[in-house]
């Protein structure tokens, strides 16, 4: 749980320009949590994630997290009455949660999308989707990373 | 110097659903890393993708700085009659590009 203070060191540092943001360490475990907790707030709301419907494929084992196949696909009939509104991928570990935000209608025909991503350690990664109804739905996926992204000078 | 590719298929059954591949040459630098003198290097990402199917939007994505150079959006539509399938990339920097793929449905 995202206490008061961490709330506001992680908020400040947002919002603060490059200068301050400099200085405030960016690797901190709790910021990380802290941020990541936050963007699941950000998509969800109150709302209750439940698992299943949701298939994220990753390789288990990354050489090169540079570039990962990423790919999401939601159980759904794509019906203008019943579809998948949005998929948001997120991780725990790179410097920022969020990856990937899609917003889909009936007209995508499948709720399917895949991409290449970066891995900035080994993790977890989450797809939630919201569906047209308002129910969110989740599925993880751990991976192991060998050589990370974006991190190359040590900042790990 | 801007450029994108996309594949669609040139021509699909009515109701079928097809299979989009993009991609757009962007070398998507992430903010976080550092020059060998220190120095951040800024982010210059591209932030927003969308596709139009005869005006209709079919996808919206939000990208983020940890989307792999070159970014790959694949995804899928459901072809209901000839015509443009527009796609449009809009990034930091100024950063727009608009490809165009024609389709026909029988």
């Amino acid at each position: 749980m995202t206490t008061r203070r961490e709330f506001l060191v992680v908020t400040a540092a947002a919002l603060v320009p490059a200068a301050v943001e400099a200085q405030v360490d960016p690797n901190l475990a709790a910021n990380r949590k802290a941020a990541f907790q936050e963007a699941l707030h950000r998509i969800t709301g109150d709302a209750a994630v439940r698992r299943g419907r949701v298939k994220v494929q990753l390789p288990p084992l990354i050489d090169n997290g540079n570039s990962v196949p990423l790919s999401v696909a939601v159980e759904s009939p794509m019906t203008a009455a019943d579809h998948v509104k949005a998929i948001h991928v997120l991780t725990e570990k790179n410097p920022l949660p969020d990856v990937i935000s899609v917003a889909l209608g009936p007209r995508a025909g499948r709720a399917s999308i895949s991409t290449r991503v970066r891995l900035a350690d080994t993790q977890t990664v989450t797809a939630i989707a919201q569906m047209s109804d308002g129910s969110f739905w989740s599925d993880s996926a751990e991976v192991v990373v060998t050589l990370s992204a974006c991190l190359e000078e040590g900042l790990i | 110097m801007a450029r994108a590719v996309v594949t669609v298929p040139a021509q699909a059954k009515r109701g079928e659903i097809i299979e989009i591949k993009t991609l757009a040459q962007h070398a998507m630098e992430t903010g976080f890393r550092r020059t060998q003198t220190g120095e951040l290097i800024p982010r210059d990402i591209i932030r927003t993708f969308r596709c139009t199917y005869n005006g209709v939007e079919v996808c919206r994505v939000d990208l983020h700085p940890a989307i792999a150079a070159n970014p790959l959006i694949a995804f899928t539509t459901v072809a209901t009659e000839s015509g443009t399938l527009s796609f449009q990339w809009a990034g930091d920097n100024g950063y727009t590009v608009t490809e165009i793929a024609p389709i026909r449905v029988e």
